[in-house]
């Protein structure tokens, strides 16, 4: 995504007003151990604006019932915001709302598509192609579906600046790959993969192809008829919306025939003793009372980002990892993992001999939330030859003044650790 | 930003969990490698953070005669288990799991057992107190004892 001032030096979002965007937040005025809040652990969840906060709020207020299911007002209502939600998630990423299931999240998302996909059309012998990088959530969904049918899971290699192997995928792409499932960003190394090349790459083996949007979907427009996948997965919890919200987009002939997964309420469309006809798109995929509050929640945070406009967030993102990188990369004895470009503002980085740990109980002292440990990317951190790591996660509404306050804190664990 | 720069009781809490001690053994760790004729090992990680801690004993009679760790994690897991050996080395099973006991509740903000000398330089995690979710990386060395030769464990 370039913007037309990306080369001029001065800040490239001079419109983006972060006072206001950071009043947005109610949880950013709050202090941490006497110091103001820090938060740079977006990736892990980000913060909520109150406009999500008090669509949720509103709907409880005034509008809840359960869904499709009574000739009641507030039942009609609530089937209206619910659907609503689904209509605007929908339209965000260039999708029609039949093909959009809500979930609890990436991991629901990607475990629906193995349990139903999967079991329809992965066989003996079959192979799912993955790569190194993935998240535990898109590596062990699949392990599963591989141990249950017989299929073969093999990984395409990550390079120590985290770009994928590109000769490695082209090698193991073959006629018996069934799947091929990616990340669209890395939580781990922020790197963007070129999932387009990805899945057309798929596409003409006669593979399927899954991509991971958890990271993606926070920083950037998504088209999923643009990058051409299949199936696309994402959570509402890590772009401003609720926990226990999220969604999966599949290709309509797709989700047409695969086999229904949870069996219950909402999903049939006819029950009989000898059996039943299930629902017609989306809700054939969502057995039970949904999360209707987390998806109103979520709609909001998609009207939240389009309002702020995901151009304008990215370049300002972009300003501020190039301005992280630069401040990390200044501090003797840091090293910070992934690419240099192109990449979204996951940083993680090792402080001399300070286990990732020690580094965040110490930030934390001060008001600096980041992450510590392997990010749910353990066969990438033995890949790496590390055993885990500190990450700052930035997003929209973090500044510059907070990658001063990350880089003054370390110098209080260099301190403490005697680092020179 | 504004509130950042002083180092007032934020910093004294931390110094206390970074004690010279805990650092020395982080950096140094005392029987750290391979035991040869060990009766007991096991390795024990802690999911959440990756720590992992490989204990192996060897035990003599009802006597701890040598400790020996492999592992990796932060200071404070792996200063713990370098601080076991040098205080349980010679001493009864039932000795050390009064130690564990006693360094378990002190790891709780039990300010007498922080006072056992039986404690040895165990004493010095006694921060660890303040920061609770930082127990458990303490105590990971411990619960492989703990499995291998305290009371619900399977003689070996
Ligand atoms: C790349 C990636 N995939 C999947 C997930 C899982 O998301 P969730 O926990 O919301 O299901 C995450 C988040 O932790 C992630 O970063």
């Amino acid at each position: 995504m370039e913007t037309p001032d990306s080369t001029s030096d001065h800040t490239p979002a001079a419109d983006y007003d972060i006072e206001r965007i950071r009043a947005d937040f109610p949880i950013l005025g709050r202090l941490v151990h006497g110091f103001p809040l820090v938060y740079l652990d977006s990736a892990a969840s980000s913060q909520k604006p109150y406009s999500v906060i008090q669509a949720v709020d509103a709907y409880y207020s005034e509008i809840h019932a359960n869904v499709h299911r009574g000739a009641h007002e507030l039942s009609i209502r609530a089937t209206e915001a619910y659907e609503g939600a689904r209509e605007v998630v929908a339209d965000h990423i260039g999708a029609a709302p039949a093909e959009v299931i809500f979930v609890r999240g990436t991991t629901e998302a990607i475990n629906l598509v193995a349990w139903t996909w999967g079991a329809a059309h992965v066989a003996e012998g079959d192979e799912i192609l993955l790569t190194k990088m993935e998240h535990h959530s898109n590596m062990v969904p699949w392990q599963i579906l591989a141990g249950r049918a017989g299929a073969v899971v093999k990984y395409v290699d990550v390079r120590p600046d985290g770009s994928l192997v590109m000769e490695d995928y082209d090698r193991l792409l073959s006629d018996r790959t069934c799947l091929v499932a990616v990340t669209h960003v890395s939580n781990t190394l922020g790197v963007v993969n070129p999932v387009a090349e990805i899945a057309r790459k798929a596409r003409e083996a006669g593979a399927v192809c899954l991509v991971d949007g958890a990271q993606a979907a926070p920083h950037m427009q998504v088209d999923v008829q643009a990058i051409g996948c299949d199936f696309y997965a994402f959570s509402g919890h890590k772009m401003l919306a609720p926990t226990g919200i999220g969604a999966l987009w599949g290709r309509r002939e797709l989700l047409e025939h695969m086999p229904p997964w949870q069996g219950g309420g909402e999903m049939i469309s006819e029950v009989r003793l000898d059996g039943f006809t299930a629902a017609p798109l989306p809700h054939k995929y969502e057995a039970g009372t949904p999360n209707i509050a987390g998806a109103v929640g979520f709609a909001e945070a998609i009207r939240y980002l389009q309002r702020t406009g995901l151009e304008r967030i990215h370049a300002w993102e972009r300003d501020l990892t190039a301005y992280a990188l630069d401040s990390l990369g200044a501090v003797e004895g840091l090293e910070i993992y992934g690419p240099k470009e192109d990449r979204v503002g996951v940083i993680s980085f090792r402080y001399a001999d300070i286990h990732a740990h020690d580094l965040a109980t110490i930030l934390d002292q001060k008001g600096v939330a980041i992450r510590a440990g392997h990010h749910c990317n353990q066969p990438l951190m033995n890949h790496l030859g590390v055993d885990a790591t500190a990450r700052a996660s930035l997003y929209l509404y973090n500044t510059r003044s907070e990658i001063d306050a990350l880089v003054d804190a370390l110098g209080l664990a260099a301190k403490l650790f005697g680092v020179a | 930003m504004p509130g950042h720069g002083s180092d007032g009781l934020e910093l004294s809490s931390l110094q206390d969990l970074y004690q010279q001690v805990i650092l020395d053994h982080y950096r140094r760790p005392r029987n750290k490698g391979p035991l040869e004729g060990a009766t007991h090992t096991l390795t024990l990680n802690n999911p959440l953070c990756g720590d992992v801690i490989d204990l192996m004993l060897r035990v003599e009679g009802d006597r701890i005669a040598e400790v020996h760790f492999e592992g990796k994690g932060c200071s404070i897991s792996q200063a713990s288990a370098s601080m076991m050996g040098s205080v349980l080395e010679g001493q009864t099973i039932q000795q050390a799991l009064a130690v564990m006991d006693t360094f378990t509740r002190m790891l709780h903000g039990d300010m007498d057992a922080a006072a056992d000398t039986d404690l040895g330089d165990l004493r010095a995690l006694a921060g660890v107190a303040k920061f609770p979710v930082r127990v458990k990386c303490a105590l990971l060395a411990w619960n492989c004892l703990d499995e291998m030769v305290g009371p619900g464990a399977t003689p070996s």
